[in-house]
């Protein structure tokens, strides 16, 4: 294959690169009114009094709106497909506010110094309640976070908010009691996989202002730029016809630009105004304003016969969602979906989760979506199970790992399409060096070294409501457009999807523009997110090129005045099987267009998503712990991947080395704490420590392709399934290494020194 | 107040006002490639050259650059590029964000430390935070650029 495999560079990388203004905030009018938004310091209270006349009255204050001010519908930031599962449980300001960073006021004036002047001058009274800030105590407490009457859900979530439950999900395949009687060995843990940041370099923003027909248009840095035209159009109260969304270049998402920010402020604005307006979250308001991930615990009990199969498994999560119940019932079901399914030699499977209201930063998508706590979760368990049957935990892993054609327990019969994973775990092994290695070797100097692993899977794209639509034209010059809704967050989807169009039209790339992202012209996709856009849009791409190929093989016969099945098309022009006559592209074009065809050619395909094939890795750690202080240090990781077939290797590999990094600041690093009053405590990076280079060690990556038969030219995806092995993989390690199973993530040198102590 | 200062090699006399950070400045003139990212001069994003070396533009007044010479990636379009041009090979840009005060550290380093260590090279670029690439690409990149194995 030409385009398909190769590791092309990205069609906007140098642009990027260089430092060219083509981010929102570059392209925002110099004009624009700056927003800012006045935020609760409580972390539950109810408004009883607000006085905005002195800030009113400042000089180049054009708008200050309080709950009064705003529409009385409720909605969600959750960019999801219609009809959302998150409830609609948020106002654009409400009269309550529900943790500390909650919305009280929006001010618009004509610079920052004003509007930051404004704010200070405004004055409200709070009635000060008892927040609910401990998630396990959330259910039944004497304080409930929503009490309001018009929340509503589109479906029934298991949603009871008088308990401050956002939502229940259960599922129960077999008898699992009566399984772990007939078990051998039967182990079980409590883990917390804790709250983390996305931080993305480019924080939230948004421009807004209205076009030459008074409709708004949003510049958002956002990865679902259709959700949130339908957010903005319900939460404003005005028709989704006078909106449109573009998404320029945006500085990273992570998921987190899969949740609405700060479009709804510009844009009320915008509209109140009739004014350009731009609102840019600072670096403390995208720690402490926005969504992280869902800190949650999680039990897992595992039971199997003595031969080492795995007969039964429970789980049980409780999720924090924080004040907003954004993707609270999705992310609490992917715990599941995308753990359970990786063993399938069990008998009985139990899955119980419940996602809980609490007065604090809501949590939202992140890269993993529930998999990630998941797989941390039940990777360690499945762990210490080896270690109980004594056997090696790769060998527990070949044995009962889910192989292509088989089904499992809670999967509907579907069955699995692809998979290399018995073949990562054998590369995985052989380059970390685990027969040498495992468990661990003292290496002097009070310093030990060990190795451990996890595997993972993810899905590609959501089964039965995932879609995309592409659109390829054959433009006048006989150069195409291809027009898509996937949304390029940095990831290079607008290159690998051209890569794709380029492969079955067996043209260069250059003769390909891209338009993607942009709400008026793009045709729909629900957005980058769900680790969708090269399964689900490229297939979309791949079915719309051949499309359009077949229609220039029709056109090129007709002109050339012989039957389809006489002529061949070779990515320059249509010619004769005998070679005599030939039409070239250009000139196709240029007769289809402007001459005798009088139909310009068009391939155009909406892809649904049927399946959602799994993406797998093994994950490998080696660490050096230091006995004296609990200090690790990550000496290797090796993930091999299984992607089905690789679509630009280079890419592929940048997506990977990203996901494990930020799963390493996950294991070690990272975590969103709160103070005794429900206060961010880490809303800047000197509190929030993301991993620099020195805190990686090495990274290697390799691939073991498979063929997904449901895939363009054989894929899966990559995006999220890359950032769920470093937290059980580490973590195993450090307790071959020291005997310490610390399951409060990240896991801390102060932990580990306290776990080898015995003090915790 | 006013100042005069040269940007990437051109005179210029800008008003600013006193309380002013550089970063804003910049942005102000045109130089869009300056990022801000963090508020607590951390990430690097910002990085520009004042009198050849770099620094954070965000975390110095205005005022502070009265007859300096400041250089910024569009300043460097050749040598900016050459790098650019192999980051990019690499797929380490990704979403380019952190690259232009990145590709300004990496120009700077190659000025100051004569054939680097790898160690060397992790420790003079620990200040340019990245939440894409993981730092692997990017170090594949530096090497490359190198001509260091």
């Amino acid at each position: 294959m030409k385009s398909v495999g190769q590791s092309i560079r990205k069609i906007d990388g140098m642009a990027i690169a260089m430092g060219k203004p083509v981010y929102t905030e570059d392209l925002a009018m110099a004009n624009a009114l700056v927003v800012k938004i006045l935020r609760s310091p409580h972390a539950y209270a109810k408004i009883t009094s607000i006085d905005i006349s002195k800030a009113e009255s400042l000089e180049g204050v054009e708008c200050i709106l309080t709950y009064k001010d705003v529409p009385n519908q409720r909605f969600t930031l959750a960019g999801q497909s219609y009809p959302e599962p998150s409830p609609y449980d948020r106002l654009i300001l409400d009269q309550v506010v529900r943790y500390v960073g909650d919305e009280v006021a929006i001010i618009a004036a004509v610079d920052e110094k004003t509007a930051l002047l404004a704010m200070k001058k405004i004055k409200v009274e709070y009635e000060v309640m008892e927040p609910v800030l401990d998630f396990e105590q959330a259910i039944g407490h004497s304080s409930v976070v929503h009490t309001e009457e018009d929340l509503s859900c589109n479906f029934d979530i298991g949603l009871q908010k008088d308990q401050n439950i956002t939502s229940s999900c259960h599922e129960e395949v077999g008898d699992v009691e009566e399984e772990f009687k007939q078990c051998a060995v039967v182990v079980e843990d409590v883990y917390y996989p804790q709250a983390q940041a996305h931080t993305m370099m480019e924080t939230y923003r948004s421009f807004t202002y209205l076009d030459h027909v008074g409709r708004l248009i949003v510049l958002s840095s956002t990865q679902v730029p259709f959700h949130i035209r339908r957010q903005l159009a319900r939460a404003l109260q005005i028709s989704s016809t006078k909106i449109r969304v573009i998404k320029p270049r945006i500085g990273g998402g992570f998921g987190g630009k899969q949740t609405g920010a700060g479009d709804i402020f510009a844009a009320i604005v915008t509209l109140k105004t009739g004014k350009p307006a731009m609102i840019i979250y600072d670096r403390k308001e995208t720690f402490s304003c926005t969504t992280s991930r869902h800190a949650m615990r999680i039990s897992v009990k595992l039971g199997a016969d003595q031969d080492g199969f795995i007969r039964a498994l429970d789980m049980q999560v409780l999720s924090d969602t924080g004040a907003y119940g954004e993707h609270a019932p999705t992310v609490l079901g992917c715990v599941g979906h995308y753990t359970l399914p990786l063993y399938n030699k069990t008998r009985a499977v139990r899955f119980d989760g419940k996602a809980v209201y609490t007065n604090k930063m809501p949590a939202g998508a992140f890269r993993g979506y529930g998999a990630t706590q998941g797989t941390f979760a039940l990777e360690s368990t499945v762990n210490k199970l080896a270690e109980h049957l004594k056997m090696d935990p790769t060998e527990l892993r070949l044995k009962n790992i889910s192989k292509v054609g088989e089904t499992f327990l809670t999967g509907h019969g579907v069955r699995l399409g692809s998979s290399s994973l018995d073949r990562c775990i054998a590369k995985g092994k052989e380059l970390i060096g685990w027969e040498e290695k495992f468990p661990s070797r003292d290496v002097g100097n009070n310093k030990v070294r060990a190795v451990g692993m996890a595997i993972t899977m993810q899905g590609s794209g959501i089964a039965t409501i995932g879609t995309a639509s592409a659109e390829i034209r054959l433009n006048d010059d006989g150069n195409v457009t291809l027009l898509t809704g996937a949304t390029d967050m940095g990831t290079g989807c607008d290159t690998i999807l051209s890569q794709m169009a380029a492969e079955i039209l067996e043209i260069p790339m250059e003769k390909i523009i891209v338009n993607a992202g942009d709400t008026d012209t793009s045709p729909y996709d629900p957005g980058s997110y769900a680790s969708s856009t090269t399964y689900v849009a490229g297939a979309a791409v791949v079915k719309a090129a051949e499309e359009l190929k077949g229609k220039i093989l029709e056109q090129g016969a007709a002109f050339l005045e012989v039957t389809l099945q006489d002529v061949e098309f070779n990515g320059s022009g249509v010619r004769t099987l005998s070679g005599d006559q030939e039409i070239s592209l250009a000139k196709l074009a240029e007769l289809t267009i402007l001459g005798r065809g009088n139909l310009q050619l068009v391939g155009y395909v909406t892809q649904g998503c049927e399946v959602s094939p799994p993406p797998y890795v093994a994950g490998f750690a080696e660490v050096e712990v230091d006995r004296e202080t609990g200090k690790v240090d990550l000496i290797d990781y090796v993930a091999v991947i299984d992607c089905g077939t690789v679509i630009n290797p280079n890419l592929a590999r940048i997506q990977a080395e990203g996901g494990i990094a930020q799963g390493i600041g996950m294991a070690l690093y990272e975590q969103v704490r709160y103070d005794e009053i429900g206060k961010m405590a880490t809303n800047s990076f000197m509190q929030y420590k993301i991993p620099t280079r020195k805190d990686v060690g090495k990274v290697r990556i390799e691939f073991e392709e498979s063929f997904e038969p449901t895939g363009p030219f054989g894929a899966k995806s990559i995006g999220e399934v890359v950032a769920n092995t470093p937290p059980p993989a580490i973590s195993h390690a450090i307790y071959n290494a020291v005997g310490v199973r610390e399951h409060h993530l990240p896991i801390t040198p102060e932990k580990v020194f306290l776990g080898m102590k015995k003090l915790i | 107040m006013q100042i005069k200062l040269t940007i990437n090699d051109k005179a210029v006399k800008w008003d600013v006002a006193n309380d002013e950070l550089l970063a804003d400045t910049l942005r102000s003139h045109g130089l869009l490639s300056v990022k801000k990212a963090c508020d607590t001069s951390c990430c690097g994003l910002c990085t520009i050259w004042i009198d050849g070396k770099s620094m954070l533009s965000c975390s110095i007044l205005s005022v502070r650059v009265h007859g300096k010479k400041i250089t910024t990636i569009e300043g460097l379009p050749q040598e900016a590029e050459e790098f650019a041009r192999i980051l990019s090979a690499e797929g380490a840009e990704q979403c380019g964000f952190c690259s232009p005060g990145f590709i300004m550290s990496v120009l700077a380093m190659k000025n100051e430390l004569v054939n680097p260590t790898e160690e060397e090279i992790i420790h003079y670029l620990t200040g340019n935070l990245c939440r894409c690439t993981g730092y692997m690409g990017q170090l594949r990149a530096i090497k490359t650029y190198l001509g260091v194995a």
